[in-house]
């Protein structure tokens, strides 16, 4: 992080993402009436910060409620309470310019490059179209702007005219990562951008993504449910489960000691690309991920957080 | 280009201990009434009894549609066998072959003699019918069990494969299980017939990591119990490495290389196999280190083109 390389002048020491105590929850409704019935604890008292040039990976499996989080902080669902600070300004409740003006500093990388690409435009629509909307320059600049972004990927610029279809799935999310940079931003969301890759192109786009960073001082949001890529690319590690950050600190500590059983057993779950590191043991359980679902009037407990050591928290377990 | 490790598959002997022997297959399919594409193209291995072989690659690589003309669907698909030979050993002892068996004699195999477990059990199952119905169907048709013997079968094929409260879980729909059960009775369908051979097509691919290990651990040990072969699909050189006796590296339809899982991990002579083992983050690699790491690039330049 220290010798991140940057045009900018911001402070970067200063937090560009402070998440605290964020909640949110959806309403299951049934009959008539549309009664609550129940309530889906997908984010609970979730706080955390990002630093600019920093790599803050969430992981967690399925429901835990990581992709819940990233679609709260882009304002893409309306959180029960808490509070989402950009570059010290609040979000929630905040004013349409502020909100604007994250909008074009954050931008997110989505899983699936067949589906976040629309099929209809030509790679160079689809790169300008945010600059268009922003409105960042005639036409032909933004058009040599969209080469300049391709060749950042390293696509070449002849390939502008074609259409998503003509791309395989690594070209793609490459064009959905040049798309994110078109407006320069400060803070990108990478939602398992790397989940559908075949691993080859797994390893170009983390690196293309870490080249990225280092250049420009992004900030990156990592929402990934795979440890060991986690490891290769993350500053620091929140770990989640039922909706709660469990365990946060810096990779080093949270992977070589780990504190919360979840993040313990998690981490014993991965498969490991050694043969010689085959566990011998045999884990016949069954015990599955439990549901986050609530009834309407369940009150939750709450867990404070305990301090291991300077950069290395973890969730009280009762 | 290939590398013939493996001295077993060239030879045609069948040997004593052998299961399946695929010899130099090729599957092609139509794009029009011309042209074809060749989508595997002269792929040779063999898998001895209670062996587990890994058939790795990328997406399009050909390890799939391999899979699947062992058990002859690929002709549904349009796929035509373009040359090659799949032979199997029944249970009987009798070595048949496979690529030009009428299809009659195919469905009596299916599921008798070769299972397959696909990666998505929700479109596997059939959604209106209880599991355990769908266990038992197999059993009656294979092995003329009556009804209530062929449920109390699937029960114990339930159990076999750890499904808690299994008496139960026989009368729920699919649509009642979560995505790891649902792969548990997938496997229990497969085995309920006692095949000598199961086809696993990334069975753990959508599966979360802890769901994943468990089922990998539940393949390991049913093979121990009941000694049975596996041929293992996967792009997860992870799950290779926990699963596979043998491993075959596929690229673009052929076997690029192939040898122990010892071999393929830490004596790689293939520049692909080398690039694709560079690319696999190895958790515990950065227990020294503070910062992230970029990837090595391993440069292998099999790049993909537009189609």
């Amino acid at each position: 992080m220290s010798n991140a390389s940057t045009s900018r002048k911001a402070d970067l020491s200063r937090p560009l993402v402070e998440v605290r105590d964020l909640v949110t929850r959806f309403d299951l409704r049934a009959g008539l009436m549309g009664k609550v019935v129940g309530r889906v604890h997908a984010v609970e008292d979730v706080s955390f910060d990002i630093i600019p040039g920093e790599t803050l990976a969430l992981v967690g499996e399925s429901g835990c409620g990581k992709s819940t989080v990233a679609r709260s902080i882009m304002q893409l669902e309306k959180p029960v309470s808490g509070s989402i600070r950009y570059d010290g300004v609040e979000l929630l409740g905040g004013s349409r310019q502020d909100v604007l003006r994250f909008r074009r500093e954050a931008q997110m990388v989505f899983q699936d490059p067949f589906s976040s690409l629309n099929p209809r435009m030509t790679i160079a629509n689809t790169l300008m179209d945010p600059m268009r909307v922003h409105r960042l320059g005639s036409d032909a600049e933004l058009r040599a702007r969209a080469a300049e972004l391709l060749a950042r990927v390293d696509l070449p610029p002849e390939h502008l005219d074609r259409f998503p279809h003509a791309f395989s799935g690594g070209q793609r999310q490459r064009i959905c990562i040049a798309r994110a940079l078109a407006l320069d931003p400060q803070l990108i969301i990478a939602d398992e951008a790397v989940a559908s890759l075949d691993v080859t192109i797994q390893a170009q786009v983390i690196n293309l993504l870490m080249d990225l960073q280092r250049e420009r001082s992004i900030a990156i949001l990592f929402i990934s449910h795979d440890m060991a890529v986690v490891e290769r690319m993350a500053h620091r590690v929140a770990v989640m489960y039922l909706g709660e950050i469990v365990e946060i600190g810096d990779r080093r500590s949270v992977f070589t000691a780990p504190q919360h059983p979840y993040t313990r057993k998690l981490l014993s779950t991965i498969p490991v690309a050694d043969p010689a590191r085959r566990p011998r043991t045999r884990n016949l359980m069954t015990e599955e991920i439990p549901s986050a679902v609530r009834p309407p009037d369940f009150v939750r407990q709450k867990r404070p957080m305990r301090q291991i050591s300077p950069t290395h928290w973890v969730r009280e377990s009762n | 280009m290939p590398v013939p490790a493996d001295p077993s598959p060239t030879a045609t002997a069948f040997e004593d201990d052998t299961i399946l022997s695929v010899e130099d297959l090729r599957v092609s399919f139509a794009l029009d009434r011309r042209r074809t594409f060749e989508a595997v193209r002269g792929v040779s291995f063999a898998i001895r009894r209670g062996e587990t072989l890994a058939l790795v690659g990328e997406s399009g690589s050909g390890k799939s549609v391999t899979a699947m003309t062992v058990m002859r669907l690929t002709e549904h698909d349009g796929a035509r066998i373009a040359g090659g030979r799949i032979r199997m050993r029944m249970k009987s002892g009798v070595i048949e072959e496979i690529t030009t068996l009428p299809e009659a004699r195919v469905e009596r195999l299916r599921g008798a003699e070769i299972s397959i477990v696909f990666q998505d059990p929700m479109s596997s199952l059939n959604p209106v019918f209880r599991v355990g119905d769908q266990i038992a169907e197999g059993i009656i048709r294979h092995q003329g069990k009556s009804v209530p013997a062929a449920r109390s079968i699937a029960l114990n094929m339930l159990k076999l494969v750890r499904v808690p409260d299994a008496e139960r879980r026989m009368d729920h729909y699919p649509h009642q299980l979560s995505g790891g059960m649902r792969q548990r009775v997938m496997i229990a369908m497969a085995l309920a017939c006692r095949p000598s051979l199961m086809i696993l097509d990334e069975p753990t691919t959508a599966l979360d990591v802890t769901i994943q290990a468990q089922i990998l651990d539940l393949v390991r040990a049913l093979q121990q119990e009941i000694g049975m072969s596996v041929l293992f699909i996967t792009h997860d050189m992870g799950v290779v490495a926990e699963i596979a006796d043998r491993v075959c590296v596929m690229l673009k339809g052929e076997i690029v290389e192939s040898g122990t899982v010892d071999e393929i991990f830490n004596h790689a002579r293939h520049g692909y196999t080398q690039a694709l083992i560079a690319a696999v983050p190895r958790l515990g690699s950065m227990t020294d280190q503070d910062a992230p790491e970029p990837f090595p690039v391993v440069a292998y330049s099999a790049e993909e083109t537009p189609a």
